[in-house]
């Protein structure tokens, strides 16, 4: 019984909770490494892109709920999310247009359209501040919790309870929808191969008649798609505040470089490596082992290997080691 | 520039005017640690946050006087940290150097790095914990050496460039924007470890009442000599009033202006000598054989080390210097505001900002740095006011009451990132090399 109690604490406290987590960054991830993969720049914009298609998709959440719209028991943000994922694209293609397009027809070097990406966090943290404000926003609607801690300790007469929020199922099932839409694109329409063609050689993919813009406004396409719908699971399952979106620029470049940075399945593993690996070495045992050990084993401290002030300190130091070490990422192989 | 600070003195208040001045010359500084290393060696660095904090931790540590309560309770404990972690890089050190590569050798550092760390967990553990609970309200930290504050900013430059030599051993071979997202990764960890560690630095509790080199205003409205100048200055006003209270009541306002004034004008003194002195040096490294070895490695690296030039050792070299550089703006930073707080280094504001001005004031060049330095944060502080006039300017036809005139007035201060935003765009599309670009003249 008392490991089943053990078990459950795990599952409740790292397990789902990592998985929500690590999904919301494998999206973002994705998204840099496929900028980084077919732009061939690193996106310092990243984070404030994702808080764009998120005040988009809020904007439309409140539109609809003041039309009285709403998909009941599910969240109103799923039906605004279509119309943020159009309006992210726009904004993105624009900047392009305006921005990146003239530093790719120059050939500049990728320090040069990281500090362009610079320059783009800026402008876009501006207007996603003007239009909607810094404050913090919760634009959740429906039903709460699938599983409450209390009905479930009830339900298996267990001391522990397993609570399961409806963001977190939400979140899992869109991300592995998504991302296996999004590998069968790449991997089998021919679309999806010239973008990988384009990536591996431009110079080949250019003579062997791929064309360049279509590639780049597909990329953008799909990157707007990932940024909007990972920022709106990411303001779902918390809540959304453009500070917050910023900093998480940097959990996501760390999954996607720990994945090898260019390679969409590593950004996709990157993101719960980071997120688990977060998770657990800030997570105090001292519960867990409670439960295992006899009582006159217990422990006395936390039993926490780092205090979770320290959180975001993890993702990066494992950064920094595999960049150290392994600097093409964990999963190395094929470039996209 | 200096005119527009000057108007800004005549329209709003010298004291503002003062202070904007104040924060360009720091701002100055660190575009300039900044410059050496983009301008001189092209090095992308995006960890400046990381030692601006870490001067601002020199300033604490050199100034604050020391908690002999809380060293007495715990004292012992963190020196026995230190000296283990002494210990720890000397075993490694020796590992390395004495066994051959293999991942036997990797892993048995994991491992001991990893068993260290426990192990220094558990002996700082109850020392901590001890510190932290000597009068938590105003100490609840070891403090400080109580030197002068000054002395920090030489302290300040040292533990940057402490910093920098381990950053620069482990990331500097990385290509150039794994390297920029690396630096700036780091320096997010020296401020966690910096907002964390409350009995170093008080984390999020802030250090207030830091020394000062300059007189404090309190003091200044009680001596004779500062009431007199002030007299005189204003005498030509004074005059104008006949009633001998009412004359009092005046000089007494003007005395309490004037002594925050004079404690800036102070400030912007000690900066000014620090600016100058850097720029000298700075510019005397760029025309030296030095500097030119450095531009040949930032434009050909390959062909300078064909010539014999060390990379490694003078990239690194470059990489400290720029980061000392830096940690003295930060210790002059705290050292100005008379504070530390951890909480307020945002990458936003301490890396970005400082590479906006990098690269709108010119890379590679020094005068330009310092220009980028002035520009940039004038417009900073004052895009506020500009962006309102502009608003007010262009909804003068709409009523007040009309919500998207007052959603805008409220978003205000959002502007200045779209100015920002906007004028590096601008910049690197229209003169990529900045207001003041590089110039090499061959003497």
């Amino acid at each position: 019984m008392d490991l089943i109690n053990a078990i459950i604490l795990l599952l409740n406290y790292i397990f789902i909770p990592g998985l929500t987590y690590g999904s919301q960054l494998a999206l973002g991830a994705i998204f840099v490494t496929l900028i980084y993969g077919i732009l061939r720049f690193a996106n310092f914009a990243t984070g404030d892109m994702m808080s764009f298609g998120t005040m988009m998709t809020i904007l439309f959440t409140w539109y609809f709920q003041s039309l009285g719209i709403s998909l009941g028991v599910l969240p109103t943000a799923l039906i605004a999310l279509p119309f943020g994922i159009f309006f992210m694209i726009l904004y993105m293609l624009t900047i392009d247009k305006f921005v990146f397009k003239y530093y790719r027809t120059q050939k500049s070097p990728p320090v040069q359209f990281a500090m362009v990406s610079i320059g783009v966090m800026f402008v876009t943290q501006a207007v996603v501040r003007i239009i909607i404000g810094p404050g913090d926003r919760r634009f959740f609607d429906g039903e709460k919790f699938i599983i409450k801690a209390r009905e479930f300790k009830e339900m298996t007469g267990l001391n522990e309870g397993l609570a399961l929020k409806s963001t977190q199922v939400i979140t899992i099932f869109v991300t592995i929808v998504l991302v296996s839409l999004l590998f069968w694109f790449l991997n089998k329409t021919k679309t999806g191969k010239s973008m990988k063609a384009y990536s591996d050689n431009e110079d080949l993919a250019l003579l062997s008649g791929i064309d360049p813009k279509k590639i780049v406004l597909v990329t953008w396409v799909i990157a707007g798609i990932l940024a909007t719908i990972g920022g709106a699971l990411y303001g779902l399952d918390k809540s959304f505040k453009p500070f917050t979106y910023f900093n998480n620029m940097l959990p996501i470049f760390a999954a996607a470089i720990v994945g090898g940075i260019g390679n969409p399945f590593g950004a996709f593993l990157g993101g719960y490596v980071i997120a688990f690996s977060e998770i657990l070495l800030t997570y105090a045992y001292k519960k867990f082992f409670m439960y295992i050990l006899p009582e006159s084993m217990e422990p006395e401290g936390l039993v926490q290997l780092l205090s979770t002030d320290y959180k975001f300190a993890v993702s990066f130091s494992i950064l920094v080691i595999v960049l150290l070490y392994r600097p093409s990422g964990i999963f190395k192989g094929k470039v996209l | 520039m200096m005119v527009l600070i000057l108007l800004v003195g005549i329209f709003q208040s010298w004291n503002i005017a003062l202070s904007i001045f104040n924060l360009c010359l720091i701002s100055a500084v660190m575009t300039m640690g900044a410059n050496i290393q983009w301008g001189y060696a092209g090095l992308i660095n995006f960890g400046i946050m990381g030692y601006t904090a870490l001067g601002g931790l020199a300033a604490v540590i050199i100034s604050v006087d020391p908690v002999q309560e809380a060293w007495r309770a715990g004292g012992f404990d963190i020196l026995m940290c230190l000296w283990l972690i002494i210990v720890m890089v000397l075993v490694i050190r020796f590992i390395l150097k004495n066994f051959e590569k293999s991942k036997l050798r990797t892993y048995s550092i994991a491992a001991l790095i990893i068993a260290a760390i426990i192990i220094i967990r558990v002996t700082a553990e109850p020392g901590i914990e001890k510190i932290e609970a000597v009068n938590p309200a105003t100490t609840g930290f070891l403090g400080g050496f109580g030197l002068p504050i000054i002395f920090s900013w030489i302290v300040g430059a040292l533990f940057a460039g402490g910093l920098a030599f381990i950053v620069g051993k482990v990331a500097l071979g990385l290509r150039a924007d794994y390297l920029a997202i690396a630096t700036l990764l780091i320096s997010e960890i020296v401020i966690a470890i910096i907002k964390h560690e409350d009995w170093l630095t008080r984390g999020v509790k802030n250090v207030i009442g830091l020394k000062r080199p300059a007189p404090y205003e309190v003091d200044l409205q009680t001596t004779d000599w500062f009431i007199n100048l002030v007299e005189k200055f204003k005498s030509s006003k004074l005059d104008l009033i006949t009633d001998l209270s009412e004359r009092q009541a005046a000089l007494n306002q003007f005395v309490i202006e004037g002594s925050s004034i004079f404690v800036k004008l102070c400030y912007s003194g000690l900066f000014l000598v620090v600016v100058i002195i850097l720029l000298i040096l700075t510019q005397k490294a760029l025309y030296s054989p030095w500097g030119r070895m450095m531009r040949a490695i930032r434009d050909n690296e390959e062909a300078a080390n064909a010539m014999g030039k060390n990379v490694v050792k003078q990239h690194l070299l470059i990489f400290i210097l720029g980061s000392a550089i830096v940690g003295i703006a930060g210790a002059m930073l705290v050292t100005q505001d008379g504070l530390f707080t951890p909480g307020s280094y945002r990458p936003m504001r301490y890396t970005f900002l400082i590479w906006v001005m990098v690269i709108v004031g010119g890379s590679g060049n020094n005068f330009g740095a310092i220009l980028g330095g002035f520009v940039v944060w004038f417009l900073w502080i004052e895009a506020a006011p500009i962006s309102m006039f502009l608003i007010n300017f262009f909804t003068a036809g709409i009523p007040e009451t009309n919500a998207i005139k007052a959603h805008l007035i409220e978003s205000v201060p959002y502007f200045r990132f779209l100015l920002m935003g906007l004028g590096l765009l601008f910049i690197m599309r229209y003169r990529p090399k900045g207001i003041l670009p590089e110039k090499i003249e061959i003497k």
